[in-house]
């Protein structure tokens, strides 16, 4: 193949098996921040060396909902804010899958919010990654549980004045095993961070700030898509083990980023298990890991 | 209603007192051992927790078509709260059954009644709790409704493993206790006896 | 296939209709259960927590119903057969993602035991006014198979079928149970287990190559895989091709809806389950389902003392509705009468497919309790006339 005779063909690319390109091109605008998390993602999956045929991915509604879409496994794109829940039944279902959940702030905080404490509560066995563009992107640039205060969205045209969410505070607070937060500007750390948590149990979660230059930078004015991530580059810091509690994220202010916390605890799958075990000995049956489906 | 063979019973009780497992027990000793319908309803909601509780069994040789009763054959009253609730509802010539250290009924001319001490009788079995299974053994020696095999092994189906001699024992004392206290009196069983017949 | 006996109870047993449910349930070896607590169904998901542990089936109690809902249709993908308990307020919020499992075409069973209504209503007591939002509840066009059981054992077999029509046609099942048949306790007989068949999950053949989630077969139905088998499929709520790929156009629209509604149309004989009794020569069908179909025979009874020539349909299969056989009886009655413990539901279906060739008369009861069956024998003395 001659490289500089023909444009590279996309299915040469390192994640093309990952991805379904029949799908592409995607529908996420220039400069969004989404598809760096996916590619991150993708790279995640290989350098941690899971069986690809074992995990599937849950999304729900939104700009990141569309994730699951265009990831090539066992894809689900649900209801908007219902992905965690589906994910935990299919976790539940089928033990041996890796079940994760992609989907956006607005998703899984607002309209998904209180399936995200529980899960966390649980610490059901998911790997959940939030893309944060700290507005509701798909329907038009909306307030989401994440817009910071001041920051301007088409539905608080003068400045949001609700106080917003601190996501990893709320999963730490709630018992999530594995808590982290990056920009999608940190690719390598991303990178490492999924794959880390790939290899961990219970509720995992991650947080990727990622741009909005659609809406969320035009109605704030935040410039392209460069002075965005000039803007992660120059007001994100690291600050692995942090208290949760100091993690809030003020308009255009600095961005905490680091792994919050990484605790080894017992996963709702093994506490069940456990417990049953001791009550009912040798009685109980689990659910087998391949599934409870009848066959021959 | 229109099922000339139907028993209806009520049976109430405070909450704690095996009110639901007593028709659970008649309505299977009916059911699963005599060959007979059997339909029990357990009435439902805050009222049914502490305070007055109760459950009804509807007895047919056909299938019970309308589960709920209107105006009971038989009613077993297991405290005073109960009754005044629902004596009013008792058919005029139907029969009594009642805790008669808990409750003083005031009985019709020519209502079939009959009180049993089962607290008491429970109480010399060592498990106050047995109080239910003695009434039932008590009912099933006043009405025999239901053959007393039938009422015995449903009993032993119903109550928790480990407590069947137990309960047996106390169904039995409830059985005997009518044999001692109305069995001598001729008539009685006869009259409990037509007045289920007659309705 | 016979099920697993692992989930079967056999015996003799005197059960309630919510404990007969879960009975059914385990039998048809369903494994996986999510449910919110809600009067007057609670007893099914306690039954069936106290029973799984034993034999590798799975409940959780998750946070609300749109959660038990979402993770009923997560779990169905694994293979796994799956259901959720409710009852109206609940019912209402799962509608969200039971659209979700018609669109996704995800067989699953969701029992509703039918309180009064609207709103909180009459936690404790008897209603059937959740039949239209069975069928109607979840928004765009849709169709699903419901049923309504007369009896603790009718809640027992039934739901075994409920499995098996959700495997067969890839269609969430309503299971319209209410709460008199819930609460009534009755000999429940559960035979053994290889005597219980159960459709067990048709798993394509196909390599994952060739596969395509929603590519039809001869019935309309698309054959379907597990998640976790390789095939990496992708399955959305969005409107999609063959491939399981949104595409957002008219055109598609038309072939994926007409399909979904069509599997069940197409089909619906073999759906459609009903029991006659006396219709030949009457003048009067009493058209009655659930607790209603037993006291609905005691107003028969009180009507026939009266001369009057009654018949009686039961819909044990409510949803696809028997349109075929009530236009052919409606040609040669009078009247059909339809109790039901709500202000005039499935009459309305009743009469839409009597087109005007018969009345149809409502013989309505708000809920809180059933019939009178002397007001069901008035109601068909008066409809002979």
């Amino acid at each position: 193949m001659s490289a500089t005779a023909h444009p590279p063909n996309p299915n040469d690319h390192p994640i093309a098996p990952y991805l379904r390109m029949d799908r592409m091109p995607h529908i996420w605008c220039p400069t969004c921040g989404i598809g760096t998390v996916v590619k991150c993602f993708a790279t995640a999956l290989e350098e941690a060396d899971v069986d690809l045929d074992k995990v599937a991915i849950t999304s729900g509604i939104g700009c990141t909902g569309r994730v699951a879409g265009y990831m090539k496994l066992d894809a689900f794109h649900t209801t908007h804010g219902r992905a965690i829940p589906f994910a935990t039944g299919l976790k539940l279902a089928r033990p041996e899958l890796e079940s994760v959940v992609f989907s956006g702030d607005g998703d899984l905080s607002g309209i998904g919010g209180n399936h995200f404490i529980h899960a966390a509560r649980r610490n059901m066995d998911i790997l959940v990654i939030l893309v944060n563009n700290f507005i509701y992107g798909m329907t038009g640039g909306q307030n989401a549980p994440t817009t910071p205060i001041s920051a301007k969205s088409s539905t608080m045209p003068f400045g949001n004045f609700e106080r917003p969410f601190n996501l990893p505070h709320l999963a730490a607070s709630c018992g999530a095993s594995y808590v982290s937060r990056w920009t999608c500007l940190h690719i390598r750390r991303l990178t490492k961070c999924m794959r880390v948590a790939l290899r961990r149990k219970g509720f995992r979660f991650i947080e990727v700030i990622a741009p909005c230059s659609t809406l969320y930078s035009r109605l704030n004015r935040l410039g392209g898509g460069l002075e965005l991530m000039r803007f992660y580059h120059d007001n994100a810091t690291i600050k692995h083990g942090i208290d949760t509690r100091e993690v809030d994220i003020g308009f255009q202010d600095t961005i905490i980023c680091g792994n919050f916390v990484d605790e080894e605890k017992p996963t709702f799958l093994e506490m069940m298990n456990a417990h049953y075990g001791k009550v009912l000995g040798d009685r109980y049956v689990p659910m087998p890991a391949e599934g409870g489906w009848l066959h021959d | 209603m229109t099922d000339a063979n139907r028993v209806e019973i009520r049976i109430t009780g405070f909450g704690g007192q095996g009110v639901v497992l007593s028709g659970h027990i008649i309505g299977r000793a009916c059911a699963v051992h005599a060959g007979k319908h059997a339909t029990m309803i357990q009435s439902f909601g805050p009222e049914a927790r502490g305070s007055a509780c109760s459950t009804t069994v509807a007895i047919s040789d056909t299938e019970v078509l309308y589960p709920y009763i209107g105006r009971p054959d038989v009613f077993i009253v297991m405290s005073a709260e109960g009754y005044d609730k629902y004596r009013d509802e008792l058919k005029n010539d139907g029969t009594l059954i009642y805790e008669k250290d808990l409750v003083r009924p005031k009985i019709k001319d020519g209502q079939p009644s009959f009180g049993v001490a089962s607290t008491r009788i429970a109480e010399g079995l060592g498990r106050a709790i047995v109080q239910n299974i003695v009434m039932l053994g008590f009912f099933a020696a006043v009405t025999k409704l239901v053959p007393q095999e039938a009422m015995r092994e449903a009993v032993a189906k119903s109550v928790p493993d480990g407590t069947q001699e137990l309960n047996l024992r106390a169904f039995d004392a409830g059985w005997d206790a009518f044999e001692e206290e109305y069995g001598n009196t001729a008539g009685a069983e006869k009259e409990a006896e037509e007045a289920l017949v007659s309705t | 296939m016979k099920t697993d006996p692992k989930g079967v109870l056999t015996g003799v047993h005197y059960l309630d209709g919510d404990y007969a449910c879960g009975e059914g349930a385990m039998a048809a070896g369903c494994r996986f259960v999510a449910g919110y607590p809600i009067t007057p169904s609670t007893e099914v998901v306690e039954r069936i927590s106290r029973r799984f542990p034993f034999m590798g089936g799975t409940f959780i109690q998750m946070e609300d119903e749109l959660a038990s809902m979402a993770a009923v249709a997560g779990a169905a993908w694994t293979g796994t057969k799956s259901m959720t308990v409710t009852s109206g307020p609940g019912f209402s919020l799962m509608m969200e993602n039971i659209g979700l499992a018609a669109m996704m075409e995800t067989p699953c069973v969701v029992v509703n035991v039918q309180r009064g209504g609207p709103s909180t209503g009459l936690p404790t007591m008897v209603g059937q006014a959740d039949m239209m939002q069975a069928r109607w509840g979840s928004h765009g066009d849709y169709k699903v198979i419901a049923m309504s059981p007369q009896s603790p054992q009718e809640a027992f077999d039934l739901t075994i079928d409920a499995f098996n029509l959700a495997e067969t046609y890839r269609v969430p099942v309503m299971f319209m149970m209410d709460e008199c048949v819930g609460h009534m306790t009755e000999k429940v007989v559960i035979p053994d287990a290889d005597e219980i068949d159960v459709v067990p999950r048709a798993l394509s053949k196909k390599t994952p190559a060739d596969y395509q989630p929603y590519a039809v077969n001869g019935r309309g139905v698309p054959e379907m895989v597990r998640a976790g088998d390789g095939y990496r499929f992708h399955t959305t709520g969005l409107t999609h091709d063959d491939r399981g790929y949104p595409e957002m156009s008219a055109e598609r629209q038309q072939i994926n809806v007409r399909r979904i509604m069509d599997k069940i149309l197409l089909n619906v004989d073999d759906i459609v389950r009903i029991e006659e009794e006396d219709v030949d020569g009457a003048e009067v069908v009493v058209v009655a389902y659930g607790i209603t179909a037993r006291v609905a025979r005691m107003g028969i009874d009180l009507a026939r003392k009266q001369g009057v020539k009654v018949g009686f349909l039961r819909l044990v299969v409510v949803w696809p509705f028997p349109e075929k056989r009530i236009r052919e009886l409606a040609a040669a009655v009078k009247a059909f009468v339809v109790p039901e413990i709500n202000l005039g539901q499935m009459v309305l279906e009743v009469e839409r497919c009597a087109a005007g060739q018969a009345k149809a008369v409502l013989v309505p009861h708000a809920g809180g309790g059933v019939h009178d069956p002397r007001v069901i024998c008035d109601a068909i003395v008066e409809a002979a006339r």
